[in-house]
């Protein structure tokens, strides 16, 4: 394997995309007509990139395992994106973007790409707009923003709580241009199931049409992947049940490397599980916490009277009320980071002042909101203030205009009114930072194949900031990736066409069936889920936000033990050449069973406490979080050798020569 | 809570389908419906029958995956919801559910409950953007203030997420609410003005060649919308319409 | 015709301009037809002027046969496409849900409407063709008002036409307003177009019944 190059150009930060783009090789629009490229994926990243590669004259397929491109979990992103457009005035700048993202990600990313996604993040805006993403706008017919956790300036921009439905609407409707022109070539309900090398290139993967079964070849000079993140890791997630590390995976048994798998995102607010049959977890933006203040009972036996149901929260005094994230970090308040406020909620709850049924649950409280806002609304109307009945009605009017959606898919869930009562919260799987590695280029260790959006670990470290996923996919797939891709395929203007009768073709669809046919004949006792759920729980408990030796190497022999009972015990009805959801679940939990153990291990080796993953060994005194740059400032690539007990560490050693390392502090 | 399901079964496309009644014990009121029906295949294959197929994804509502016709109702008897959505709690022990596909000619069934919407798509690929590149190159995002209260509309109109409820649910299996809803949000806003023209005519002539049936205003579209989206997008879509065969 | 004709919403349209030019039409038959309430010479003038310009009987009355042969026929085709549109029914539809018997019944009020204007076509329309037009009888400016009242001695006919008045009553609740919409009208004078076809879709029917019973209890 080559050694581990992120190819981060010369020069100084605020200059190396730019020389970059000045000095990398580009391709003729005559020549791009003669090269295919392979995207999988049409979320965010995947869209966006497959839209502008067909319209730079590559001749794109693009790859989707949902009905249509619309629906890619990018669809589920509620609350905004980042952009240091600046246009609040209030002092923001790329620099400020770039500073924010490196010291919310716990400084575990790289300078370089995380500097060139807050240069570019402009651009997007404007793009999106362009399209004719309906973003909020105030009573100026301008842009409006709204601030997210871990940062002080507003830079924000929103469409209510369905920007990541609008975004990627607008690449979608890029991509429909691009159908439409026969640019791209969509195949909708198909899944990768393997990557294939010729001469140790990417040149095609093998994809089961999810419809028929059918196992098919397809040829190109370069495969993308933006298939997403692997939270549903964890079985219960924020992730759309489909939402799946199988592309990624494959990739990284090809010779990819896989950075930092155990960066896993923990979202601070989400709706509590309910019960056993719990399938997914919904998530309440991030944005609520701007109005919502978040507390759980000062004293144990008012949680407890909570608890069983016969105290309501709204009778509880203020001051029986601990409003800890106030408390602990006054600076930042309810706006600290995700994972600063995940492992705060999660400290509460263990100390038992959990305020649900389970016990695992805060409460998230609009009641002061609802009467700043009505005070300001009853003050613009010139009407009395002091009217109690009339500054609540008009406050709630204000918070419905901008939560109302979300409050009303609150209801709907928990059944309960969040006008009248306080939220229930409690932290959920969201999000997963690590990913393919990737250069500079976002060109993985397997040269030709490129991998973007959450798929790659590149630009959030150990905790990524609300609005930067958003920002970070169409980055990539807008502005990054269609010109790095040139550089690349500049060499291959006189391949031709790939064929795909060739033996790296044919051992590549052998493996793929032979896979299926052996799940196919096990003819086992229990169903994938029941594996699914079980690896979910390993993983929570013994690799979720806390973890230490002990609990992570017991993780990896039991994620070992129950990846061999699956193989000898899952039972898939149905056949392999029809629609068979459970097979095609089947072969996604295959995957994840091999990539818990790899999670597991990544963590062990990490031994120090950094974004959202609490290390106990390594804690300071007073049992905050502690850091360690001396041993752990790297990217942790690891390279497969044959099973994931066996992978191979590489280390990309991070150098900060514009931010100063420091110890992260919202106090 | 203890319930009768009777749910389409159809081994393919060319299968010739049926209803199949099966009864299912222990459902809580919590469950969302898609969990129920988790529930239901666990217990079909545990009795080695082939599980209910039926499609679903984001289960928070917004990906538009999930499609069952229930009890008479696209995504069921709950307003403003989609099925993934829909709890228990909204069904009484002992009740009988019905629950069948999406029923459109264009919206061919694929398997029990999962139906083909592709037509959806080949009608977004005939208009359904702003012919804008994705250079990054474009003016600055403030360059032209638009009107809160368009932007608001244009932005409610966008909120479809296609999951087809208003043709399962138009007595006429009319796709006008689904267009509208792309058409006006672009022509509520500058960006989309240049290409109006074009865009109308070619989304509504490709409707048209996919078989969808005709508007007659009833307004049942509106009402079973998970998302609400409005007539008053199908009356703009009319408009537009005839201004764009008025200009030619 | 054809390549007018040849969108849904075309279609829609012309559904919505022939059912207003056909709302037209019912207004000034009923304007006329009231005056028989109030004064028999009124009305025998007027029924005179209309049965006897050329205008009205050869450009006016063709447009208006042909409006409601169109009307009819599009309305059955159209109602044949949506039921294609549906294929494979449903086992449970619950129309009632979401949306008013009236709208989702169009066809039945205006088969019954159709039925009710082979009647009155019998009554009224057939035998003053033949009056003018095959037997060529000679012109009696003062015949109309005895013609209606005749006609409404039948406690049979009053009956029929009072149910018919009624799902007339029932199309155009519907049909009003969905002819606005139609034609892309919804706007901040929606709520007022939908309280006007009320008006209408309730008052020319009852107007047209209390005709018929006024005629039937006065003579």
């Amino acid at each position: 394997m080559a050694k581990l190059d992120a190819n981060i150009p010369e020069g100084p930060i605020a200059e190396k995309w730019t020389n970059h783009k000045n000095n990398i090789r580009l391709v003729s629009p005559a020549n791009k007509r003669q090269i295919d490229v392979i995207v999988v994926g049409t979320g965010l990243a995947g869209g966006s990139a497959a839209a502008t590669l067909a319209e730079l004259g590559y001749n794109v397929k693009a790859f989707c395992f949902q009905d249509s491109p619309r629906r890619a979990h990018s669809i589920a992103a509620q609350g905004g994106i980042n952009a240091a457009k600046n246009y609040q005035g209030d002092g923001d700048s790329t620099y400020r973007l770039f500073y924010d993202t490196v010291k919310g990600g716990d400084y575990r990313s790289r300078e370089a790409n995380v500097y060139r996604l807050a240069e570019v993040s402009t651009n997007i805006i404007d793009q999106c707009v362009a399209q004719g993403v309906p973003f909020a706008r105030d009573y100026g017919g301008l842009l409006d923003n709204r601030s997210f956790g871990g940062v002080l300036v507003s830079r924000t921009f929103y469409a209510k709580g369905q920007t990541g439905q609008q975004l990627l609407l607008g690449a979608y409707s890029a991509m429909n241009r691009q159908i439409g022109r026969g640019k791209i070539k969509m195949y909708n309900r198909h899944e990768m199931l393997d990557l294939v090398k010729v001469d140790g290139k990417a040149r095609g993967i093998i994809t089961r049409n999810l419809i028929t079964g059918e196992i098919e070849r397809h040829a190109a000079h370069a495969v993308v992947i933006a298939s997403g993140g692997y939270g549903n890791l964890f079985y219960l997630s924020t992730n759309a049940m489909g939402s799946n590390v199988s592309a990624s995976w494959k990739i990284h048994k090809k010779g990819a490397y896989f950075a930092n798998p155990c960066f896993t995102q923990i979202h601070p607010t989400c709706i509590p599980v309910s019960g056993d049959h719990q399938s997914k977890l919904t998530l309440m933006s991030e944005s609520l916490r701007n109005d919502g203040r978040i507390w759980v009972p000062k004293k144990k036996e008012d949680a407890q009277a909570i608890r069983d149901g016969k105290l309501k929260p709204t009778e509880l005094a203020e001051d029986d009320r601990d409003y800890y994230l106030e408390r602990r970090y006054p600076a930042f308040g309810n706006l600290v980071p995700r994972d600063v406020a995940s492992r705060a909620s999660k400290e509460r709850c263990d100390e038992g002042y959990g305020v649900n049924k389970t016990g695992e649950a805060v409460y998230l409280d609009f009641a002061d909101a609802v009467v700043r806002y009505g005070k300001e609304k009853a003050h613009v109307k010139g009407l009395d203030e002091n009217d109690q009945v009339l500054v609540e009605k008009l406050g709630k009017e204000v918070i419905k205009a901008k939560y109302g959606n979300l409050f009303q898919m609150y209801e709907k869930i928990v059944d309960q009114n969040p006008y009248e009562t306080p939220m229930m919260i409690y932290p959920a799987v969201h999000y997963t930072m690590g990913g393919v590695w990737v250069d500079y280029n976002l060109m993985t260790t397997v040269p030709g194949c490129f991998a973007i959006g959450e798929a790659n670990f590149s630009d959030h470290g150990a905790n990524r900031l609300g609005a930067s996923a958003l920002m970070q996919g169409l980055a990539d797939g807008y502005f990054v990736l269609p010109y790095t891709i040139g550089d690349y395929l500049a060499d291959d203007i006189r391949t031709g066409p790939i064929a795909t009768d060739t033996p790296e073709f044919d051992e590549a669809e052998q493996s793929v069936r032979a896979q299926i046919e052996a799940l196919m004949n096990n003819k086992g006792s229990k169903t994938v889920d029941y594996f699914h759920r079980k690896l979910g729980k390993i993983i929570w408990n013994k690799c979720g936000m806390s973890r230490n030796e002990k609990g992570l190497n017991e993780a990896m022999e039991e994620v070992e033990a129950l990846r061999e009972e699956f193989y000898k015990d899952v039972f898939i009805p149905g056949t392999s050449e029809s629609f068979n959801e459970p097979l095609a679940k089947a072969l996604r939990v295959a995957d994840f069973l091999e990539l818990g153990e790899l999670f597991a291990k990544d963590a062990l080796v990490r031994n120090e406490s950094c974004g959202g993953h609490f290390r106990e060994e390594s804690q300071s005194k007073e049992g905050e979080a502690l850091r360690d740059d001396a041993n752990f400032t790297f990217v942790s690539a690891w390279e497969y050798k044959g099973t994931p007990s066996e992978a191979k560490l590489h280390k990309e050693m991070l150098n900060y020569e514009n931010i100063e390392l420091k110890t992260r502090s919202y106090k | 809570m203890k319930l009768t399901l009777k749910i389409w079964r159809q081994e393919n496309a060319n299968a010739k389908g049926s209803m199949q009644t099966y009864t299912l014990d222990g459902v809580s009121p919590d469950m969302s419906f898609l969990e129920m029906m988790d529930v239901l295949n666990e217990q079909l294959m545990e009795q080695e029958i082939d599980p209910v197929a039926f499609d679903h994804d984001c289960r928070e509502g917004i990906c538009g995956s999930c499609s069952m016709f229930i009890n008479g109702e696209a995504h069921g008897p709950d307003r403003l919801v989609t099925t993934c959505q829909l709890h228990m709690r909204k069904f009484k022990d002992g009740d009988t559910i019905h629950i069948e596909p999406f029923r459109a000619q264009p919206f061919p069934v694929i398997k029990d409950l999962v139906v083909d919407r592709t037509a959806f798509d080949r009608i977004q690929h005939a208009g359904g953007f702003v012919s804008v590149n994705t250079s990054g190159n474009t003016q600055d995002a403030n360059a032209i203030p638009i009107e809160k209260a368009d932007a608001d509309k244009a932005f409610d109109a966008a909120a479809c997420i296609g999951c087809g409820a208003c043709v399962a649910t138009c007595k006429n299996a009319s796709a006008m609410l689904f267009v509208s809803a792309k058409v006006s949000q672009y022509a509520l806003l500058p960006q989309g003005q240049v290409e109006a023209t074009d865009r109308v005519l070619n989304m509504v002539k490709q409707m048209d060649e996919e078989g969808f049936g005709n508007c007659t205003n009833t307004g049942a579209c509106e009402v079973e919308c998970p998302k609400g989206i409005s007539l008053e997008n199908i009356a703009r879509m009319n408009r537009e319409f005839l201004s764009a065969n008025i200009k030619g | 015709m054809s390549v007018a004709l040849s969108s849904t919403i075309l279609r829609k349209v012309a559904m919505a301009l022939s059912g207003l030019f056909l709302m037209v039409f019912l207004l000034q038959h009923f304007v006329i037809n009231i005056t028989s309430v109030f004064s028999e010479t009124t009305f025998n003038q007027i029924s005179h002027f209309m049965g006897t310009n050329p205008l009205v009987q050869f450009l006016l009355q063709p447009i208006l046969i042909g409006g409601v042969i169109f009307h009819f026929v599009m309305g059955f085709v159209l109602d044949w496409q949506n039921k294609r549109a549906r294929g494979t029914k449903y086992a449970m539809y619950k129309g009632n849900a979401n949306a008013s018997w009236v709208s989702r019944n169009m066809l039945v009020s205006g088969a019954t409407i159709l039925a009710f204007l082979g009647l009155h076509f019998y009554d009224f329309w057939v035998p003053e063709i033949n009056y003018k037009y095959i037997e060529v009888l000679p012109e009696d400016p003062n015949r109309y008002y005895e013609e209606l009242v005749h006609k409404f001695d039948d406690l049979i006919r009053v009956i029929l036409y009072v149910v018919s008045f009624f799902f007339l009553s029932l199309h155009l609740s519907h049909g009003f307003s969905s002819a606005f919409q139609s034609m892309g009208f919804n706007n901040k004078y929606t709520s007022f177009v939908k309280t006007l076809g009320k008006i209408y879709a309730i008052g020319v029917p009852a107007g047209f019944a209390f005709i018929a019973f006024f005629h039937f209890l006065n003579h």
